[in-house]
């Protein structure tokens, strides 16, 4: 179909905003005057608070407030970031006190102050007395599970927070007609989001008794509702306004940092209080990405098909439930979609240990699982002498393929068209040929993977979307949406849909990129990718909506039926013919000042979208190996995309960007390191945590396959989260093609790839 | 967040010396990359700063006309990268500059800073080493000049003693003339990035054999080293893959690395011998010579 403004790379309609610093987020916006929140917390990865004496850290002049789970509420909460289910038994786990009278980690929160400046709140801390009764930590999953385990949640047998899997056909069976069956085991590491603003966030209580929370987050609403329940107070009573994001990648899919700080602006009488986090403190007590280990075991025909697949996974969740417990059982979920074997099962385990919190994070579970299988499929197809771009080819899945359990259905799919432009992209078979049989001192090879993803949750959550849109006097219009801008560019997807709508330049469309709970449409947030597909159908329907109410306007001003009319370049025109009946802006101008017919043209829609659709994708790289260093150089690498129709190109370009380098990070350098002994991580700062920098990051190749999904609003699906997922396998992949080694724990770095050499002899 | 007790400049180096005499609890302040990251991590503890950034006299960069190089300890990072009398006699130096951090802290820190923090990864240090700097300091009882090989007492620790200032880096001429040199970083990212490896060489040719090789580590022990064994076995040696093999083999006999969270010491030993004979092949290639495979 031909669009005029869907699928041109308009500039963001925040670019100018931002790099002129007029775009005001959270501390721009709380100023200098504040009262200053601060936390404490325990040196203990695991321990019972058995009291804390605050007479000192009170008697400190400047300091306001001293809170502790002795006086604060204590009503255990759940922090994910899900819609709320009214299925109690959907529900996450509420595990939480804003300040805890049991330590679970080392950086629990224990007690915090309130002060007239951070060195008063700072010096303050110090002088809380806590006594502590230390408990046996543990921080493996399976000394976890074991039967004299000690309890990190008293209601939480063996520590296991889930075990949702599932099973499809018999794979006992399938292995015993398979005419091959291999197993291996895969291990991810803990890393962190690390997106450029802090959690951030300041509270006070407005003339009307409400309770305003001002928060760097991707939810707005779902915080409302969150500190409701932590603080017992109504949610009606609670505002929650989102300025600017400084990026999330789903650590602010979680609720972290709010409900205290509403607490504490309630123990100093309203009076405006801010918390703001140092980056080792977002690096220890926000949310990390979960390390799971994987077992896989797979029965593979003599020509080449998946029969059966049985994975058996761990996946450590840290001190707190967050998100663990669905995320295990969403990457199993997202990867049933890409090879479709008569039968799968699926066998997770989700544990609690004493160490930071997982929880939500850009891919969801899937970057972890397309490791494993990914990497496991190449080490198959090198056993079987097969091309790993073949054995992937023999088993795709097909248009029109039902999921036995989600009755999600495949409606679209480009995987195959992926592969082969990637294929090309990097001259696969030219450069296998050329990289085969190297002895030197740096060796190059060639990897790839693929990866299958959805378009929001459904049908696991209910996927509300609103979005209102109200026509200016001027003929422009102002969109509010509640789904929210964390960078990623949905503001102007959202004021692309609007402009193809209504035929009116993307300028004219005005988005309040501010959410408030009090004004924006109901939307749980941005997370699972599908602001472009989910919040997008709602953009779509209230263009829609209102393109019909002004039709319908000009007829009644006019006598010309509205079957005649049509919006074009700000006019409204006859269809057929193209010629003038009005311009937009006189009627807009009648819509508000018609002596007799004036009814200003707004649309308030929400849209409950109960489909998913399908996105692809496949990245391959190619590695040169330093065998005596253990340095890997990214040298090319191609992600290729089928994520429908993209709206904006240059954005597109810019999510898979960002998306491979997190994955090299992922894959090479980054990793959360703890004390094996303490529990203590030792690296949450950017200095020694391994973030690559953009000399570590090679130029990314990208490329769309752009199918049309007949669910998606003008034929998109999802892309934010795809273009991590995948990364690490084909980077791990193009390793073993190099030299041999199959690295099957992330990540690879040099210290690792050393070790691993040494073991396999490579070097002496 | 940080607890800044008080906070004087010094207008002059005298003026410097003077207010460092009366109250010598004062911390020296520069570009403040190294002291302002270690106080906002002890807020609680207040800290007295003198600055001494507003002393030009300590922003040059001068060759004498006997040769000597003389740097300011306050000249920074950015200055050494861009200055053609650096990049024309020291170029190790130079590598170990553009290496170190990324463009705003290269722009902030200076080399006095680098040194007077001790730390065994400062990426100036291991060049500074081979070259044989030699540090002038300055306090209210007058000057001292030490080389800094001696300056190094142990990790985070340096011979400075109370009230005293680095003034002065000085290269003699013998350090540098006639020989080539490389600074190779090893780190985990190619930018703003400490090293688990640094390793600084210089050596000079004479009828196609090794006339001197120097060889400085840094993060191989707990302060910045010279590999003293490696170097006397060297001279005059040819320059064969076997001379360097034995090169690099003797300069493990230097290093005292340990075992960290961030590199294991067989690692950082497989990494002193591998990367040592990188750094003299690349210092070799700069000097026009020709490495006998």
């Amino acid at each position: 179909m031909a669009y005029s403004v869907l699928g041109k790379s308009v500039p963001r309609v925040d670019a100018v905003a931002k790099v002129t610093g007029k775009a005001k987020y959270t501390d721009d916006l709380a100023g200098n005057n504040m009262l200053i929140g601060k936390v404490l917390r325990s040196p203990y990865a695991h321990a019972l608070i058995k009291n804390i004496d605050v007479s000192k850290a009170k008697a400190l002049p400047g300091v306001e407030a001293v809170l502790s789970y002795q006086n604060i509420p204590h009503i255990p909460f759940a922090t994910a970031g899900h819609p709320y289910s009214l299925d109690p038994n959907h529900q996450d786990k509420a595990d939480r006190l804003m300040l805890t009278d049991k330590a679970r980690f080392v950086g629990d929160a224990v007690a915090a102050v309130v002060a007239q400046d951070e060195l008063i709140a700072a010096q303050a801390l110090q002088l809380i007395d806590v006594e502590y009764e230390v408990l046996e930590p543990i921080f493996s999953p399976e000394e976890a599970m074991r039967e004299e385990a000690p309890l990190i949640h008293e209601d939480t047998p063996h520590n296991i927070l889930s075990t949702f899997g599932y099973q499809i056909g018999d794979v006992e069976e399938a292995f015993s007609t398979s005419n091959f069956v291999f197993e291996g085991d895969y291990e991810t590491s803990i890393v962190q989001h690390c997106h450029l603003e802090n959690q951030t966030s300041f509270a006070y209580v407005d003339g009307e008794d409400r309770l305003v929370i001002v928060t760097s987050t991707q939810i707005p609403h779902i915080v409302r509702r969150i500190v409701g329940q932590a603080l017992g107070i109504p949610w009606g009573r609670i505002r929650v306004i989102k300025p600017y994001v400084g990026g999330g990648f789903g650590n602010k899919q979680d609720v972290t940092i709010e409900p205290l700080n509403a607490a504490m602006t309630l123990a100093v009488g309203g009076r405006p209080v801010k918390i703001e986090y140092s980056r080792e403190e977002a690096m220890l007590d926000t949310r990390t990405r979960h390390a799971f280990k994987y077992h896989l075991k797979t029965g593979i025909s003599k020509e080449g098909k998946i029969e059966a697949i049985h994975i058996s996974a761990i996946s450590n969740t840290g001190a707190y439930a967050s998100h663990g417990h669905s995320i295990a059982s969403s990457g199993g979920g997202k990867f049933r979609f890409l090879y479709t074997p008569k039968s799968i099962k699926y066998e997770p385990v989700t544990v609690y240990t004493n160490l930071p919190v997982a929880g939500a994070m850009r891919g969801y579970g899937t970057p972890q699982i397309f490791f494993a299988f990914e990497s496991h499929l190449d080490d198959i197809a090198r056993k079987l002498q097969i091309d790993p771009l073949e054995i992937r080819q023999k088993n795709f899945v097909n248009i029109g393929w039902t999921d036995p359990i989600s009755k999600n259905r495949v409606l679209s799919c480009g995987i195959r068209e992926c592969l082969t432009k990637g294929q090309e992209l990097i001259h696969w078979d030219e450069k296998r040929v050329r990289y085969q049989n190297q002895t030197g001192d740096k060796r190059r090879g060639l990897g790839l993977a693929c990866f299958s993803y959805q378009s929001g949750t459904y049908p696991v959550n209910v996927e509300l979307a609103g979005a209102r849109l109200i026509l200016n006097q001027d003929g422009s219009v102002q969109l509010q949406i509640g789904a929210t801008e964390i960078g990623q560019g949905s503001d102007t997807v959202f004021a692309q849909m609007v402009a193809e709508v209504l035929s009116i330049p993307v300028r004219e469309v005005h988005v309040l990129t501010t959410q408030d709970t009090d004004i924006s449409p109901f939307d749980p947030g941005s997370f699972a990718s599908r602001q472009t597909y989910v919040t997008g159908m709602a953009v779509q329907k209230a263009a829609e909506e209102v393109k019909a109410k002004l039709l319908d306007f000009v007829w009644g001003m006019t006598d010309i039926p509205v079957q005649a009319l049509e919006l074009i370049d700000q006019n409204v025109v006859y269809k057929d013919s193209g010629e003038v009946v009005l311009p937009l802006r006189e009627v807009a101008l009648q819509t508000y000042y018609d002596p007799n017919f004036a009814k200003p043209i707004t649309s308030d829609t929400s849209n409950n979208a109960r489909v998913n659709a399908m996105s692809y994708g496949v990245t391959f790289a190619e590695v040169e190996v330093d065998i005596k260093t253990g340095q890997i150089n990214v040298l090319e690498i191609y992600n290729v995309h089928d994520s429908g129709k993209i709206i904006n190109p240059l954005l597109a370009e810019g999510q898979v960007e960002g998306g491979v380098s997190m994955g090299i990070g992922y894959a090479l350098s980054e990793q959360l390191l703890f004390d094996q002994k303490t529990g203590k991580i030792l690296n949450n700062n950017l200095l020694d945590y391994k973030l690559p920098t953009i000399l570590d990051t090679p130029k990314i190749g990208v490329g769309f396959v752009e199918t049309e999904d007949p669910t998606g609003p003008f034929g998109a699906k999802s892309l934010g989260e795809p273009p991590v997922i995948t990364p690490a396998p084909a980077i791990r992949n193009a390793v073993l093609a190099a030299t041999g080694v199959a690295f099957n724990r992330l990540p690879l770095n040099p210290q690792r790839v050393f070790e691993k050499f040494r073991e396999c002899g490579l070097l002496s | 967040m940080y607890n800044i007790g008080g906070y004087n400049e010094a207008k002059t180096l005298a003026e410097a010396v003077t207010m460092l005499a009366e109250s010598p609890q004062r911390k020296l302040i520069a570009g403040g990359t190294d002291i302002l990251v270690k106080m906002q991590h002890q807020p609680v503890v207040e800290q007295e700063l003198l600055s001494i950034r507003k002393l030009t006299e300590l922003k040059k960069i001068e060759k004498r006309e006997d040769g000597t190089l003389v740097l300011g300890a306050l000249v920074t990072f950015t200055q050494i990268a861009n200055e053609p009398i650096l990049q024309e006699s020291v170029p190790a130096l130079v590598d170990a500059a553009i290496s170190m951090g990324g463009p705003q802290i290269r722009n902030m820190a200076t080399l006095g800073g680098n040194v007077c923090n001790g730390a065994t990864s400062a990426d100036s240090a291991s060049t500074l080493f081979v070259l044989n700097a030699r540090l002038h300091l300055q306090s209210a009882e007058g000057k001292r000049v030490i080389p800094i090989r001696e300056f190094y007492l142990g990790p985070g620790k340096v011979d400075l003693k109370k009230g005293e200032i680095l003034t002065e880096i000085h290269i003699a001429p013998e350090d540098y003339r006639g020989f080539s040199g490389y600074y190779l970083k090893f780190a985990m990212r190619k930018a703003m990035d400490i090293a688990t490896l640094g390793v600084s060489v210089a050596c000079k040719v004479k009828d196609g054999r090794f006339d001197e090789v120097r060889i400085g580590l840094g993060v191989a022990g707990p302060t910045p080293l010279r590999c003293t064994e490696a170097e006397a076995y060297a001279q005059g040696k040819m320059m064969t893959a076997e001379v360097f093999a034995e090169i690099a083999r003797r300069a493990l006999t230097s290093t005292h690395a340990r075992t960290s969270w961030r590199a294991s010491k067989e690692y950082r030993e497989h990494l002193v011998e591998e990367l040592t004979q990188r750094a003299l092949k690349v210092a070799l290639h700069r000097a026009g010579g020709v490495y006998h495979v």
